[in-house]
């Protein structure tokens, strides 16, 4: 069973009379635990499917499942709650929140989304900054550590609500080529470790090689896509 | 909530400069409103009970018709015995009452066998006028604190001008209701302060005393002052008493007694009530700088950190929680401002004890104010600054809640 089903999806915005479609009926499955990649061009649409799939905003036709869910008809509130539950985000600017530790970070999402007991919520964030190697800098404010530091923090915060997904936007772009590999081999650790599918979009061609599946995009439309043994097939 | 709590805290220590700058504006406001509240406060207090505790008493009744001609002390509008009977059982079977005064008011002439003038005197039995106005001795600056048959206490504005001292023999002149002149002579047995308001430049002797002068076959009232056990109950005792005197009709079927709180005869009621505004306007300034400085701090704060919200509420953060968020965020600095303020209010109103500062008012000289500040004004004034903090943060912390936060994150 499919963690994402895309079916003849489509995004238009509207800015005054100019129409602006980002996405063309698009149409894929992403399988569970499995560490996707969807590359293009600036304004191929990437960002606009990594916010439809998850739930920042709604497609303007056809129909988007994510874990089970119909996800193009959620309120607000309920699309919150989704999110907060089933997906987790690793932002190209990390976008931690700066008045709290590492730890705190991290224990967020466990604390004001999920209200998980102290003693399970302690485990669970000591067990992920370990796993990112981030258990020594735990009482670091973001201010303290470096770009590479914070994403394995965002990783880590990501990931420590159990969700099914987790979603990148261009999680390496603003991290040297040394930095960016290493956050992508605590990606691709912790979807080893944890079963969670990654997906992420990047322009970075040499870090898309570390996809196992990779989408292409063009102008909204989806051009391409390619698994790990490079087979390559049109679409 | 102790983790959206601790969140705003610390962003409110993250803009050190801007949240110390914001809470000292709150904390002068409160700082202000406690002293003038406590000031305004205590000077009304200490001037009501100058008032009502030297000479007018708390509550005063009055044959119907008595107040409206009071400049000439109508003989005519007298209760007889009979009427003052009926009165003194209505008191009597009122609780909250202390002690009452009948006093018969008449003008005359006053002479120091020299020259004459005009004078206002009350007949008063000095036991009862005493204990109803139990400041009254203290306005005698001179001679004896007594009122004895044969004696007069004059005015000092009158003693001054007829240059009359303590012991000399005067002699008073009146017409009694009938139209017929008599005359007494009196020892001046002391000199009176003079008070602010209707009454306060009177002179006084012994009811026996006014009786002869008025040649009355039976003794008539002009007025009974009525001393509380609780002034705070004036308006619950002022209702019952007239309650009960609202039975005793005149001959036309009209009630045959008026019934008046000092407030209804002194004119500082109205400064009183001035002071009561201002101390409004005080309170509604205090509102208005609470109110605004809240809400532009909020609005800054949501405006800065719009790609934050965008996170939190990406992160699963439910609106709800964003909204109290900041709403603890205001919340907290009405509470500092007022906590402080609060603090260095009562220091600044307990200073203003010890350092015993006096001050006059008309010609009451040298009265010392002693500010006092209530444990219910501080609470009022404290929710009052903590309620419109909240409100103030209200709109801000709602726009927050409400943003989307694919556009949030996006923010630049």
């Amino acid at each position: 069973m499919s963690l994402i089903v895309a079916q003849n999806l489509s995004k238009t915005y509207a800015q005054g009379e100019i129409r602006v479609e980002a996405l063309k009926g698009l149409d894929f499955n992403i399988e569970p635990a499995s560490f996707v990649s969807f590359v293009g061009p600036s304004g191929s649409g990437k960002t606009t499917l990594l916010n439809l799939i998850g739930c920042l905003d709604k497609p303007t036709s056809g129909t988007l499942s994510v874990a089970d869910t119909d996800v193009s008809h959620l309120d607000r509130r309920m699309a919150a709650s989704f999110r907060g539950e089933r997906i987790g985000f690793i932002f190209q600017d990390f976008n931690l929140i700066p008045v709290l530790t590492a730890y705190e970070n991290v224990e967020y999402p466990l604390l004001v989304v999920q209200n998980t007991p102290s003693s399970e919520r302690r485990r669970r964030v000591l067990a992920l900054l370990d796993a990112v190697g981030m258990a020594e800098q735990k009482n670091k404010y973001p201010d303290q550590i470096s770009g590479g530091q914070k994403q394995r923090v965002a990783i880590a915060r990501a990931l420590v609500a159990d969700p099914k997904l987790v979603l990148a936007d261009e999680p390496t772009a603003n991290l040297d080529h040394e930095t960016a590999y290493m956050v992508i081999d605590v990606m691709k650790r912790m979807k080893t470790e944890l079963g969670t599918t990654f997906v992420f979009s990047t322009h970075d061609q040499k870090i898309v090689g570390e996809a196992e599946t990779i989408y292409t995009l063009e102008d909204g439309v989806l051009s391409g896509r390619e698994v790990k043994n490079n087979n390559v097939q049109s679409m | 909530m102790f983790s959206l709590c601790k969140i705003a805290l610390r962003n409110l220590v993250r803009q050190k400069r801007r949240t110390l700058l914001t809470a000292s504006l709150i904390t002068i406001g409160v700082v202000f409103v406690v002293v003038f509240v406590s000031v305004s406060g205590s000077f009304k207090n200490m001037m009501v009970g100058q008032i009502t505790d030297s000479f007018l008493g708390h509550i005063q009744i009055h044959k119907k018709g008595y107040v409206r001609s009071l400049d000439s002390l109508p003989l005519t509008l007298n209760m007889n015995s009979k009427a003052v009977k009926k009165v003194e059982e209505a008191l009597n079977e009122t609780p909250g009452i202390e002690t009452y005064s009948a006093r018969l008011k008449f003008g005359g002439m006053f002479s120091n066998f020299v020259e004459t003038t005009n004078v206002r005197l009350n007949g008063v039995y000095p036991e009862n006028e005493f204990r109803t106005v139990p400041l009254f001795p203290a306005r005698i600056r001179e001679g004896e604190k007594a009122i004895k048959k044969g004696d007069v206490l004059l005015p000092e504005l009158l003693a001054k001008g007829m240059k009359v001292k303590v012991g000399d023999t005067v002699v008073v002149v009146a017409t009694n209701r009938d139209g017929s002149v008599n005359g007494k002579q009196f020892r001046v047995s002391g000199i009176l302060e003079s008070a602010t308001g209707p009454g306060g430049r009177d002179g006084y002797v012994h009811i026996e005393d006014a009786r002869e002068i008025l040649r009355m076959d039976e003794m008539e009232i002009s007025e009974i002052a009525i001393r509380l056990k609780d002034f705070a109950k004036l308006q619950e005792v002022f209702g019952m008493v007239g309650d009960r005197l609202s039975e005793q009709l005149n001959k036309q079927g009209q009630p045959a007694f008026e019934i008046h709180t000092w407030e209804k005869l002194s004119p500082f009621y109205n400064i009183a009530r001035m002071i009561d505004i201002m101390t409004l306007f005080v309170k509604l300034m205090l509102i208005a700088i609470v109110l605004i400085s809240i809400m532009n701090v909020m609005i800054m704060a949501v405006y800065e950190r719009i790609r934050e919200i965008g996170t939190i509420a990406a992160i699963g953060t439910a609106p709800g929680k964003i909204l109290s968020m900041f709403l603890v965020e205001g919340f907290s600095l009405g509470v500092f401002g007022a906590l402080v303020g609060n603090v260095i209010g009562v220091a600044i109103v307990y200073s203003l004890g010890i350092a015993k500062l006096t001050f006059d008012f008309g010609r009451q000289k040298g009265l010392l104010l002693s500010p006092t500040i209530d444990l219910t004004d501080i609470l009022v004034i404290s929710l009052i600054v903590i309620a419109i903090s909240a409100l103030a943060s209200l709109q801000p912390a709602f726009k927050a809640s409400r943003m989307e936060p694919i556009k949030a994150l996006r923010h630049v």
